[in-house]
């Protein structure tokens, strides 16, 4: 059982990564995966929406007869997204301000919708809530991944704004290169956004690639040393 | 066909149920965060006209009293809402939100605060779709620009040197972006224009009833 879990979570978060392998919801990826704080902001948003959509579905699993589950889905959706919308506006109003239209946008983010359809409609609730969340924190570890790079690439500075998330304290983790930075414009603007993801996906599969290779040739363990002897 | 019909109906009725909790959980949410939504957007606005007018400019509650105005000729916005400032009862200032400038990609909304004497409180800028690291330095977090224009009047500098200095006029354009604050200076001009010329029947006028920021 709790191996069951284990695949879950490893799927959710590298494996079967919504943005990087399904590629799905590109829209809110790369349109606000400027700045590491925006990238963070929506993806907790997007996570919170998977885990109520996922725990609901799931609850109501053998209610909804199959013709119709579809709509009651997207119902489903629309309303936990609506709801997370007000209590942005109404906790974190300056992040809600930058995040703008991406955040009712969450619903037509086809990873959520698809989650409901494919895991959360056919397994218990217990594991369509742990589905949520690792689906929603790989799709918001891609996010800040990609955020954080175009943000210094682009603007020499991480986590730019966090004051706006977690209060005046956290000022003092906005780090900067300073003014000699130029900054390269391009990683700000929506072709940095392709080309980072490009990178992204590529640097996935390079470590995928890596982290099979040992097995198969067996010097390269020996001599790296970094597998454990059997 | 009678099946047909009882599933139709099924279906629909579960639709329905789903419809009406889901509207039911917004509905709750929005009760539960409307206050402090109306809040928050009360204490953006003031924070921004604090930030054009000083405190002692005016002693009213310039939240409440507000007129709105339609001139999409020189305030390029469609609706302006302009707050009237009093000091002990006399017209001293007015917030005109937004103003709207026509950007390099869109719509700049400012907040330009006048004083009774002509002269600028100052400018902000409220919202933009300037390109990133170019236009974007009319905002305030990223270089003093915007800061030029306080104290500013169409006397000062003169109304023909109202435009960026490669048009020949007074303020600074930006290195590769010369449309943005050349429409920003433009509409700003136009607002302190607007604010003379209707100055009087601005804050004669009866303002807005129910205000809710």
């Amino acid at each position: 059982m709790a191996d069951g879990y284990r695949k879950i979570w490893l799927d959710g978060l590298w494996r079967n990564n919504q943005a990087l392998v399904a590629l799905l919801g590109l829209c809110p990826l790369l349109a606000v995966s400027n700045t590491a704080v925006n990238g963070l902001g929506l993806g907790l948003a997007t996570t919170l929406v998977l885990f109520l959509s996922n725990s609901t579905v799931s609850m109501i699993r053998h209610l909804v007869k199959p013709e119709i589950r579809v709509p009651v889905f997207v119902l489903v959706i629309a309303s936990f997204v609506t709801a997370v919308e007000l209590a942005m506006n109404a906790w974190f109003h300056e992040l809600y301000k930058i995040l703008g239209i991406f955040i009712p946008l969450i619903v037509t983010n086809c990873s959520i919708l698809g989650r409901a359809e494919a895991y959360a409609s056919r397994n218990t609730l217990p594991r369509a809530m742990v589905d949520g969340l690792a689906i929603g924190l790989g799709f918001t570890g891609a996010l800040v991944v990609l955020g954080s790079t175009r943000e210094l690439i682009g603007q020499g500075t991480l986590f730019d704004g966090a004051h706006l998330m977690f209060g005046e304290a956290a000022r003092g983790l906005s780090l900067s290169l300073g003014d000699a930075w130029p900054g390269i414009l391009l990683a700000i603007l929506p072709p940095g956004a392709f080309i980072g993801l490009g990178f992204l996906i590529a640097a996935k599969n390079v470590i995928d690639k890596r982290l099979s290779a040992p097995r198969a040739v067996a010097p390269v363990e020996a001599e790296t040393g970094t597998q454990p002897a059997r | 066909m009678r099946h047909l019909n009882s599933s139709i109906f099924i279906a629909a009725g579960l639709l329905t149920g789903f419809g009406i909790a889901g509207a039911g959980l917004v509905a709750v949410t929005q009760q539960g965060t409307a206050e402090r939504i109306a809040q928050n957007e009360r204490e953006a606005l003031l924070a921004n006209i604090a930030k054009i007018l000083p405190a002692d400019v005016a002693n009213n509650d310039l939240l409440a009293d507000t007129v709105t105005v339609s001139a999409p000729q020189q305030l390029g916005a469609r609706q302006t809402t302009v707050y009237r400032g009093r000091r002990d009862g006399e017209p001293s200032a007015a917030v005109f939100s937004a103003v709207e400038a026509g950007g390099y990609a869109g719509p700049i909304r400012l907040i330009v605060g006048v004083r009774a004497d002509g002269t600028l409180g100052g400018v902000r800028v409220l919202s933009h779709r300037e390109t990133p690291g170019l236009g974007d330095r009319i905002e305030e977090s990223r270089s003093d620009w915007v800061a030029g224009f306080d104290g500013k009047s169409l006397t000062n500098p003169p109304a023909e040197d109202w435009k960026v200095k490669r048009d020949g006029g007074e303020f600074d354009q930006f290195t590769g972006a010369t449309v943005t604050p050349r429409a920003v200076v433009k509409a700003v001009k136009q607002t302190l224009e607007y604010a003379r010329e209707h100055w009087g029947e601005l804050f004669a006028a009866n303002g807005d009833t129910a205000q809710t920021g």
